[in-house]
């Protein structure tokens, strides 16, 4: 059966499976997972701001580091930010990153031998400096999402001022996507299930749009089904969502503790 | 007693295909109806008609005297006021399960009708504890089993402890003890104040259920009665495919006629 398919039906096996296993670390007993959700959001915005503002590639490695502390003691696997956020954003960052590398002028530290290629200590620096960058804040930001049930980033964005229709949106897709993931798995299994022999590519592309065609039906019907879920409950155009957070003395000291960390950071690496 | 519904002479079209045809109905307060028809009768239409969800095209449906139509919900008192006293269960679970959590999609309706905090948390509980499924509290709805999702859309409705509960096909996808669990659920109702109006097509819980039986054909009521009047008339039954006639064998005897399956036996005379 054709690569295409069978690499999209296995894309969408796999982006349920890292939901699951993101659910299994958020309930683990480690560092983050026991502060408030707030406080995590909090912080990790404040860790992101400083690593976006240092200029110095020792200050914004001391932060990685900082970050893998915290990964060990909420008890994520180094595996798990190599897999998801190293290696990922590595190569990409990089590929944004290297033209820097030649671009930049400055001292010459490799020549091509033969015509004018070259790389500079400047443009060196300059794309260590925005990788470096990329994998710390993702890493903070991942660490984030790994300790954290979605439904509680949401509650704290909400908490934090964030419009409730923008916060409705946001639970909503996160819901169905994973619905609507699974129905495109189940109709690529069935046309999977149904061919025989190796498809051509102008076939394989007709297929998938007609699959995506009958998805957004689909998902047509069930956005209008669900408005009227939430119509038969009482839904009137606001929605109202449950706090159920409460910050104790813990919470406070490390919200206090990063912004410290963030404040002296930015300073360091001025 | 005056009917809490009444439906007068109602059409309703879904963009030129007729699904309720001139169809009028009483309903008395405390009945039990179990709803009868084959795909396609009109079934979840007349439920969702019944839940203020959507409009009679022709006709007029009145709840407890007051015609339901698009301007009575325009105002928050008497939508609220509707909302809290009746409640739909929907056929597919998915459609209702909305929110980030089991939690959240319970306290959703009491939330919209602006319970206290207090008075939400108390009747969530209640409602968790009702359906057996506090232990899914803090659980996404895309980590629950077909089963789990119907009990949390149940618990949706319930904690709103409405006069009025109208299930859509509420034993659907469910296995046998399950649908044991829920008809006794709806047998217990039946024996209360609350009116119960389920529509299904499963004959056998019909006498569980029901103290009444309506019987849709091609969106009109065929037949209306008490379950063992309806349910020995085999023509009605035969005529709105809710029996079929088919072929078996009881060892050397083979012969054809119409009958009605329970889900591994069957029972007649020969």
């Amino acid at each position: 059966m054709s690569g295409f398919l069978e690499a999209t039906a296995l894309n969408l096996t796999r982006a349920i499976g890292r939901a699951l296993t993101s659910e299994e670390i958020a309930r683990r007993r480690g560092l983050l997972q026991a502060l408030d959700p707030r406080v995590r959001l909090l912080g990790v915005l404040a860790l992101v701001i400083a690593v976006t503002l240092s200029r110095k590639p020792m200050v914004v490695a001391t932060l990685l580091t900082l970050a893998i502390v915290l990964a060990l003691l909420s008890r994520v696997s180094l595996a798990t930010l190599a897999k998801r956020v190293w290696l990922v954003v590595f190569f990409f960052t990089a590929t944004i990153a290297l033209p820097a590398l030649f671009v930049t002028p400055g001292r010459a530290v490799w020549r091509a031998p033969v015509g004018a290629v070259q790389i500079t200590g400047a443009g060196l620096y300059t794309a260590a400096l925005l990788v470096l960058r990329v994998e710390t804040a993702v890493t903070f930001t991942t660490l984030l999402v790994l300790c954290t049930p979605w439904s509680h980033v949401l509650k704290a964005l909400r908490s934090l001022g964030l419009p409730q229709e923008l916060i409705a949106m946001l639970a909503m897709t996160h819901r169905y996507v994973f619905l609507l993931t699974e129905t495109a798995g189940q109709m690529l299994e069935s046309r999977r299930s149904r061919t025989v022999g190796a498809l051509r590519g102008a076939l394989q592309r007709q297929m998938v749009t007609r699959s995506a065609g009958v998805l957004m039906s689909k998902s047509f019907i069930l956005s209008e089904e669900v408005y009227q879920a939430m119509l038969s409950r009482g839904f009137a155009g606001d929605v109202r969502l449950l706090p159920d957070f409460q910050m104790r003395r813990g919470d406070y000291a490390a919200l206090a503790g990063v912004i410290v960390v963030g404040v002296a950071a930015v300073w360091w690496g001025r | 007693m005056s009917p809490i519904f009444e439906l007068r002479d109602v059409c309703f079209d879904y963009e030129h295909t007729p699904a309720l045809r001139g169809l009028s109905l009483q309903v008395e307060p405390g009945e039990s109806i179990a709803l009868l028809g084959a795909n396609g009768s009109g079934k979840s239409t007349l439920l969702r008609l019944l839940d203020a969800l959507c409009f009679p095209s022709r006709g007029t449906v009145t709840f407890d005297g007051e015609v339901l139509g698009p301007r009575l919900f325009q105002r928050n008192g008497p939508s609220h006021a509707f909302r809290r006293r009746v409640g739909l269960v929907f056929q597919n679970p998915d459609v209702q399960l909305f929110n980030p959590t089991v939690l959240d999609e319970v306290a959703f309706g009491p939330l919209q009708l602006e319970w206290t905090r207090e008075q939400v948390l108390g009747k969530v509980e209640e409602a968790l504890e009702l359906m057996r499924i506090a232990y899914l509290r803090d659980r996404p709805p895309y980590r629950l089993s077909g089963g789990e999702k119907k009990r949390v859309a149940l618990a949706s409705i319930v904690v709103l402890d409405p006069e009025v509960l109208l299930l859509d096909e509420p034993t659907s996808m469910l296995d046998p003890r399950s649908q044991s669990e829920i008809i006794d659920l709806i047998h217990q109702w039946k024996d209360s104040s609350k009116t119960v109006i389920t529509a299904t097509h499963q004959l056998e819980m019909v006498e569980d259920i029901a103290t009444r039986v309506v019987v849709l054909e091609e969106g009109r009521v065929a037949a209306s009665g008490v379950p063992a009047q309806i349910l020995s008339d085999q023509d009605l039954l035969l005529r709105a495919n809710l029996v079929h006639a088919h072929r078996h064998s009881h060892g050397a005897l083979s012969h054809s006629h119409p009958h009605r399956h329970s889900h591994t036996s069957h029972e007649h005379e020969h």
